[in-house]
């Protein structure tokens, strides 16, 4: 049990590039929290140098009040889940998860107990004598977190665990994860770079970019309120639609005169001709539909005539606003139809996306 | 592979036939010489089947010799030979393992000079450094020894390139959980490379064991005593006599030995020779 503090920690590789531009973090003991971002952003770096893997260059890892910047991976008291698993490939299931016990001098018995304990809560029991290559990816996975479990340390360090995993068994092994994390009240790093997974996860979510973080907290208070248009357009599938202000006049119905870009979700919009009062209305032509049962995207363009708000050159290309609507009931392609999202539901940042505005 | 049917099929099968035979006469004329009364060979009325010399000609070769040329057992020569051999092929893996070890693992100063320095010794097989070599083993007492025959022989970049490539395939997580599970170098390499190496040694060994055994100018230059000559150097001596028939049943008996240790070794191991050869999976 242990909280976990990163305080100002940066990564400079021997090249000069700057990996880890001074992150600070805290996860509480027992916490769960996710490292999110897109790849290169450096969460696995971070993740590696929790864990002992890759020096510090600066900067503090606290790890239950002890200060492990200097220490071996094998002293922190951590056990890391790796993307590929690394399984020993020449040893028995048990043997992969009694070796870090019995390198640390652990009575046979002892080890016995635990890995037995291990096997059963992950129903490996059956395939204790079977080697890694005999095993199905799930199978593997579990072993992999067997392996984390047996040596009962203060902090679980995942490395995208589940990212080798079909889509399927990523659902059943991500619920798995919760539950066994749940259980055993360990405090947990977990790196990802799918956003659903980092939402159903986490305690904690940290959102990266670039090597730095752009915001961190609840994950549903991230999904509420993001803190730049990065995270807005990161977290939530599909992500946010963003476009800039450019006349003043929109500036002012708003209420805000420093935004520079308008934020709204598909799902905040409502096909209604009315505008709600402080809430803004879109004129667009749809162009595409995707049905997926229990909710339609309508992709649609901004007629060039109508368009007092301007494209944002972000995730969306210029013009393309996506809105989500449940059922499958959905306006036919190339009519012209007009969506609409009231005053709350709007998400205003400065010209720069670094900031937001509440109005 | 394609499964061919009728005609082309006994085309393939012929053609192998063809290419055993080429192969596999030459071995049978050796070993039908070898049971055969001298005197007849001599005459060149050698037979095609097999004389009726076999015990009498083997039990001499392993155990007596000729009686003019080399004065010497086929059996002590032939355990000069494996104990060459053995210790070639099994002090190559050893060194090359551990030097592909430190060159792929470690950082040090010099690391890659280093390597450098290993691979051009490609370059410079005994034939070519064979005086220096001579000069050093010569200096060091080692002539007419095992030690002489093996020690000059056993660094090899050929074993320490293979292992060093094999070592690179390895995934770097695996010595990353190794470090989290608290093993040390001496361990990782212990238990966790060399028993994902067992394969790729197998089948250096079997390759190196046959080049350990084959080795024919090395023991002719230091190896003076009668009895510390091995086979292939025996062979060679046994046909050149100068003023008496040279003793065919019996060279070619101890030819026909001399293809035993190797032939046995690749039979033995075949199965992991092809599985280092062609094994991709970690």
């Amino acid at each position: 049990m242990a909280n976990v503090t990163l305080r100002n920690v940066r990564k400079t590789y021997p090249g000069g590039f700057e990996a880890i531009k001074g992150v600070n973090v805290d996860v509480g003991d027992g916490q769960f929290c996710v490292l999110v971002g897109p790849s290169g952003c450096g969460k696995s770096t971070l993740l590696r140098m929790v864990a002992g893997l890759e020096t510090v260059t600066g900067g503090e890892i606290d790890i239950g009040g002890r200060i492990v910047n200097q220490i071996e991976p094998a002293d922190r008291d951590i056990a890391m889940v790796f993307q590929n698993y690394a399984l020993y490939p020449h040893m028995s299931v048990f043997n992969n998860m009694a070796y870090g016990l019995r390198n640390r001098g652990m009575k046979e018995a002892e080890v016995k107990s635990r890995v037995d304990e291990a096997a059963r809560v992950l129903e490996l029991t059956s395939m204790l004598e079977r080697k890694p290559r005999q095993l199905s990816g799930g199978q593997r996975q579990r072993v992999a977190m067997g392996r984390a479990i047996v040596r009962q340390p203060k902090v679980f360090l995942f490395d995208e665990p589940l990212s080798n995993l079909d889509a399927k068994l990523r659902i059943a092994m991500r619920v798995e994860i919760r539950k066994l994390q749940r259980r055993l009240n360990t405090t947990s790093i977990y790196v990802t770079h799918d956003q659903l997974e980092a939402m159903t996860l986490a305690d904690v979510l940290v959102v990266m970019n670039g090597g730095q973080v752009e915001q961190v907290g609840n994950p549903l208070a991230i999904y509420e309120k993001p803190a730049t248009t990065f995270v807005a357009s990161f977290i939530g599938a599909p992500p946010m639609n963003l476009m800039s202000i450019r006349a003043d006049e929109i500036k002012s119905q708003l209420g805000s005169t420093n935004a520079g870009i308008l934020g709204i979700r598909p799902e905040d919009f409502v096909i209604t001709d009315q505008t709600p009062a402080g809430g803004v209305t879109l004129p667009l032509t749809v162009e595409a539909i995707e049905r997926v049962g229990a909710e339609t995207f309508v992709y649609g363009t901004r007629a060039q005539d109508e368009q007092r708000i301007a494209a944002n050159p972000g995730e969306l290309p210029p013009g393309e606003v996506i809105v989500r609507i449940p059922g499958s009931e959905a306006p036919p392609i190339g009519e012209k139809i007009r969506v609409a999202a009231t005053r709350q539901k709007l998400h205003l940042f400065s010209g720069d996306g670094r900031t937001r505005i509440e109005a | 592979m394609v499964e061919e049917e009728g005609f082309r099929r006994y085309v393939a099968h012929i053609i192998l036939w063809i290419g055993i035979a080429i192969v596999a006469f030459p071995v049978y004329i050796a070993f039908v010489a070898s049971t055969q009364d001298n005197a007849l060979i001599a005459n060149g009325q050698m037979s095609l089947l097999p004389g009726g010399h076999f015990f009498e000609v083997y039990y001499q070769t392993i155990f007596v010799g000729t009686s003019g040329s080399t004065r010497e057992p086929v059996g002590n020569m032939m355990l000069n030979s494996l104990v060459m051999a053995l210790l070639i092929a099994v002090g190559k893996i050893a060194i090359s393992i551990i030097s592909a070890y430190a060159i792929v693992y470690f950082r040090f100063p010099f690391r890659m000079p280093i390597f450098w320095i290993i691979f051009i010794t490609l370059m410079l097989p005994v034939e070519v450094r064979i005086y220096p070599t001579y000069k050093i083993v010569a200096d060091l007492h080692m002539l007419d020894s095992y030690a002489g025959l093996s020690l000059p022989l056993i660094a090899s970049a050929t074993a320490t390139l293979l292992f060093r490539q094999f070592f690179m395939t390895v995934p770097d997580e695996l010595l990353e959980a190794s470090r989290i599970d608290g093993a040390g170098p001496l361990r990782f390499f212990w238990d966790t490379l060399l028993p994902l190496s067992r394969t790729n040694m197998a089948a250096l060994f079997v390759i190196l064991f046959i080049l350990g055994w084959n080795q024919y100018l090395w023991p002719l230059l230091i190896t003076t005593r009668d009895d510390m000559q091995t086979i292939q150097v025996g062979i060679r001596k046994m046909i050149t006599t100068t003023d008496a028939l040279t003793e065919w049943p019996i060279v070619m008996a101890t030819a026909v030995l001399a293809m035993l240790p190797p032939v046995f070794v690749v039979v033995v191991m075949q199965k992991l020779f092809v599985r280092g050869l062609v094994e991709t999976e970690k």
